[in-house]
């Protein structure tokens, strides 16, 4: 393998991580906020807000049942307008953005929906805030959760990030269907799998491992 | 508000208060709570028992606006919390303490830190959170667990973190909704002593609920019977629990101060007197100072009655004695034996014959 090769290796893995990295960082950003609201909002709930929560609960739905592909090709103006061009590495953090932004809602919205409702009751009975049961209560206790849903939405996204080759994308998706698939080197396809496998177990044994340094109830499945 | 003013007012007071729960369907409301009156001296435990559905949580959760009355009025220390909201509530809420059966705590946070949190949501600077937090656990004996998360502890122990988090602000009353009925006998009886001391030491009105009449035996100055809704006996826990009027308190009473009747004796039981030589079965119940008097001997010396006792128990309610005892006599002298027992202020019941 040339070493034009392994340049062209390393710099799309870099992409990878840029594109992957920023979208989850901004899908965070803006689905976690969502997620706590869609958890708290419910008629009789925390924030009771009813009506918000539908429509934001659709929204989510809406754009969350868009085919991802279309996506990318169907906000090409809104990106354009967003990041001043609509091809390249940075464009496509949009539509990733997007994608990865309502999936972490729902996530954050499970975790903190599991938490129990006896706590919100014990805060709300020390004369807590809305806003303190949030920050003191739902999220500290909800946290291994939204790791691991975190974990999910990084994970979903490096396999998402192979797609946008179609906007010009680029990173290590793109590169193994240029090389790997239309110029026939099968050695460059299998090197971008390995990496792409290598870099989700890591990425899912890091969030696992983050997650169990939150979580301190008792262990579940040990000692029978 | 003056001192005396403040130790003559109740620390809780339900006035004529209704909770109507409006129910799927539109079948009309369920009355959890229906024109419920009920005053809970400053400084005392106050026991509220019934069965389940009776209305004890929803009581509780009154005086601390978890939930608003439909009609009718709760004062706390006489701020009226059913129309309190806002900052207003929550300051209320401060000055009220509670725990819970299933204990509550943050999972994600230590015993120091669950002790803690009432106080940072109250804004109090850090520096004076620590102190605070190291002086509730020596007050509730859990030196050796400051560190340790709540998954870590025993129920009696997590129990005590509920209620070293319930002191933390230095509430004047701490609501108890059957906190101990997911811990053992023995554990139970702790925690019941450590309310018992708080109660003591800090002059903290405790209200609590439970559906064990031994809770309110142990700790209880007070006590109301809820049934339906409706409060159906109160008064102080020693009167109520040597005159029950209601079937409702017996039942409750039942096995926690009855003694049961030997079998032989229950199996032959008549409604009247068979025959010449027929036993008359009597219950007495030995109350204050009497408890300890030998008042059957007295009575067969004075009056020559003799009687034989076919079974018993004698316990303490506070600090006075209380007790029942089941004995057999002729059943021709069982008025004059009547009469004798209430003098002395003794209350029989007359259960039946033998023979
Ligand atoms: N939020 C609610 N909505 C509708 N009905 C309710 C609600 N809360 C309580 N109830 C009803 O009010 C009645 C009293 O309930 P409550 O929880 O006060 O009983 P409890 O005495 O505490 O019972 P337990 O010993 O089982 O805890 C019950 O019939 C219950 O179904
Ligand atoms: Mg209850």
């Amino acid at each position: 393998m040339s070493a034009n090769m392994i340049q062209l290796l390393w710099v799309s893995t870099l992409q990878t991580l840029y594109m992957v990295g920023v979208a989850a960082l901004v899908g965070t950003l803006i689905g976690g906020p969502l997620g706590i609201f869609l958890a708290t909002s419910r008629r009789g709930e925390l924030l009771s807000a009813p009506n918000t929560n539908r429509v934001l609960g659709l929204v989510v739905n809406i754009a969350r049942s868009v085919p991802f592909i279309i996506l990318v090709v169907s906000i090409i103006p809104f990106t354009r307008w967003l990041v001043g061009t609509s091809i390249g590495t940075t464009a496509a953090i949009v539509p990733l953005t997007i994608a990865a932004a309502p999936f972490i809602a729902r996530l954050v919205e499970t975790s903190i929906r599991e938490v129990d409702s006896g706590l919100i009751e014990a805060a709300r009975a020390m004369g807590a805030t809305p806003f303190q049961i949030v920050r003191k209560v739902l999220v500290p206790e909800a946290m291994p959760g939204i790791v691991l849903g975190l974990t999910l939405a990084v994970v979903s996204l490096i396999g998402y990030s192979a797609m946008v080759g179609a906007v010009g994308g680029k990173g290590l998706g793109d590169l193994g269907i240029r090389y790997g698939y239309q110029r026939f080197m099968p050695d460059v396809m299998l090197i971008v799998v390995v990496i792409m496998v290598v870099l989700v177990q890591f990425v899912q044994s890091l969030g696992e491992w983050i997650a169990a340094r939150f979580d301190k109830r008792a262990p579940r499945n040990r000692g029978r | 508000m003056t001192e005396a003013e403040d130790r003559d007012q109740p620390a809780i007071s339900f006035q004529n208060v209704t909770r109507a729960f409006p129910q799927k369907g539109g079948a009309g409301d369920v009355l959890a709570l229906d024109d419920i009156s009920l005053e809970v001296p400053a400084g005392t435990i106050t026991g509220i028992i019934g069965r389940s559905g009776a209305g004890k949580s929803t009581l509780l959760r009154l005086v601390n606006g978890l939930e608003r009355p439909s009609r009718g009025k709760v004062l706390v220390a006489g701020q009226d919390v059913g129309t309190a909201t806002g900052a207003a509530l929550r300051d209320i809420r401060r000055k009220v303490g509670m725990i819970f059966q299933h204990f509550n705590l943050l999972s994600s946070r230590t015993v120091a830190g669950n002790i803690g949190l009432p106080l940072e949501i109250a804004g109090t600077p850090r520096a004076e959170i620590a102190p605070r937090v190291d002086d509730l656990i020596r007050l509730v004996g859990l030196d050796a667990q400051r560190d340790r998360y709540p998954a870590e502890l025993s129920g009696g122990q997590k129990q005590r973190v509920g209620i070293a988090r319930a002191l933390a602000t230095r509430p004047r009353v701490l609501l108890s909704d059957e906190a101990t009925s997911a811990l053992d006998p023995d554990t139970t009886r702790q925690v019941l002593a450590l309310l018992r001391d708080i109660n003591r030491e800090l002059g903290l009105t405790i209200l609590l609920i439970t559906h064990e009449m031994a809770v309110v035996r142990d700790v209880c100055d007070h006590v109301a019977v809820i049934e339906g809704g409706r409060i159906v006996e109160s008064g102080p826990t020693y009167g109520v629990f040597s005159r029950p009027d209601h079937p409702t308190t017996r039942s409750f009473l039942k096995g926690v101060t009855d003694v049961a009747l030997p079998g032989f004796v229950a199996s032959r039981m008549q409604p009247q007197p068979q025959g010449p030589d027929a036993q008359a079965i009597m219950q007495i119940t030995f109350t204050g100072q009497n408890a300890t008097t030998p008042m059957l001997s007295r009575m067969t010396v004075e009056c020559g009655i003799e009687t034989n006792i076919l079974a018993g128990a004698i316990e303490e309610i506070g600090p006075n004695p209380f007790g029942s005892l089941i004995v057999s006599l002729p059943h021709q002298r069982l008025q004059e034996a009547r009469g004798f027992l209430a003098e002395y202020g003794m209350i029989t019941e007359e259960l039946g014959y033998v023979g």
